[in-house]
């Protein structure tokens, strides 16, 4: 059995953001689960950046993963706020009717 | 090195079921529940790469908040989950074949690349070996002096989403009754109380 290495990691933090790229894809209508798949691509962006980090003996990369997940927490209370406050106006949060913005 | 190894692989394989689950799930509340999984995941891949603190981290921030807060709008908002998932199997296809290019793509590129030689010599902040200082004492001691700004724009990120959630948030509804501090201090004793001299047998009208 090899051992675990950098490659390990950026397969597995690669198969995370897929998998997110993936859910945006199929579930077109529901911004909460298209939420959630950002969430899962950020967290395979801060995997590839510790990966990086522990590699390269390197703190700046566990550094600015410590900004991504503050900047993913900022983003996801926001845009949750955004979507109670549609929800309330429209009364649904079917991403093919926010379409009032077009002008 | 076993353990390790073995811990790798179910963490690894755990993760990625999870985050299959998060998109695949028919249900949202089981969406979140699966993300809230997928996160436990990661932060142990974390620890295994030797990031105690952001590991840590991840569990109270992710899992403590922002999938609580995930799973609060949830189930505040009355969605219906069928209508959501009609028209879910004209996006598979399309979505499949772009998640395989992706794939490809990442697969194309892990495989032929490598880090330089070199890249270890111009490491701006070395690691200190762990023996020596534990992640949390060497995270902060980097975090705090040469990233303070960064650090201190951060939390000004916070501040600024903590407060546009709160105004895009509140509503005054109509036909609410509310505290109103300042007309009950401003209330003077000549306003509230009138007296009425009443005639006998005739009362108030």
């Amino acid at each position: 059995m090899p051992g675990i290495g950098l490659g390990h990691y950026l397969g597995i933090a690669a198969i995370l953001f897929t998998i997110g790229v993936f859910g945006i894809f199929l579930n077109r209508k529901n911004v909460i689960v298209i939420l959630m798949s950002i969430e899962l691509m950020l967290l395979a962006v801060n995997i590839n950046f510790v990966a990086f980090s522990a590699h390269l003996h390197d703190l700046t990369g566990q550094v600015f993963a410590f900004f991504v997940l503050t900047v993913a927490a900022a983003e996801a209370a926001i845009g949750l706020a955004i979507l109670v406050v549609y929800f309330r106006k429209r009364g649904t949060i079917a991403v093919e009717d926010i379409n009032r913005m077009k002008g | 090195m076993f353990w390790q190894q073995a811990a790798f692989w179910l963490f690894a394989f755990m993760a990625v079921v999870s985050g299959l689950m998060v998109v695949t799930a028919r249900n949202p509340v089981h969406s979140v529940l699966f993300l809230i999984f997928a996160f436990f995941n990661s932060a142990g891949l974390f620890v295994l790469m030797g990031a105690e603190f952001l590991g840590l981290i991840l569990v109270v921030v992710y899992v403590g908040a922002v999938a609580v807060l995930f799973l609060f709008v949830v189930m505040m908002l009355d969605i219906d989950v069928t209508e959501l998932r009609r028209g879910i199997t004209r996006y598979l296809p399309v979505g499949l074949l772009l998640a395989f290019a992706l794939g490809i793509e990442f697969a194309i590129i892990i495989a032929s690349w490598q880090v330089s030689q070199h890249a270890a010599a111009v490491a701006p902040n070395p690691t200190p070996a762990p023996s020596a200082v534990s992640n949390t004492v060497a995270l902060g001691s980097v975090l705090y002096t040469d990233y303070v700004y960064l650090f201190q724009v951060a939390g000004l990120i916070l501040l600024v989403a903590m407060i546009g959630a709160i105004v895009l948030t509140l509503r005054h509804r109509e036909g609410v009754k509310r505290q109103s501090i300042a007309r009950q201090v401003g209330r003077r004793a000549e306003e509230a109380i009138a007296l009425v001299k009443i005639e006998p047998g005739q009362g108030i009208h």
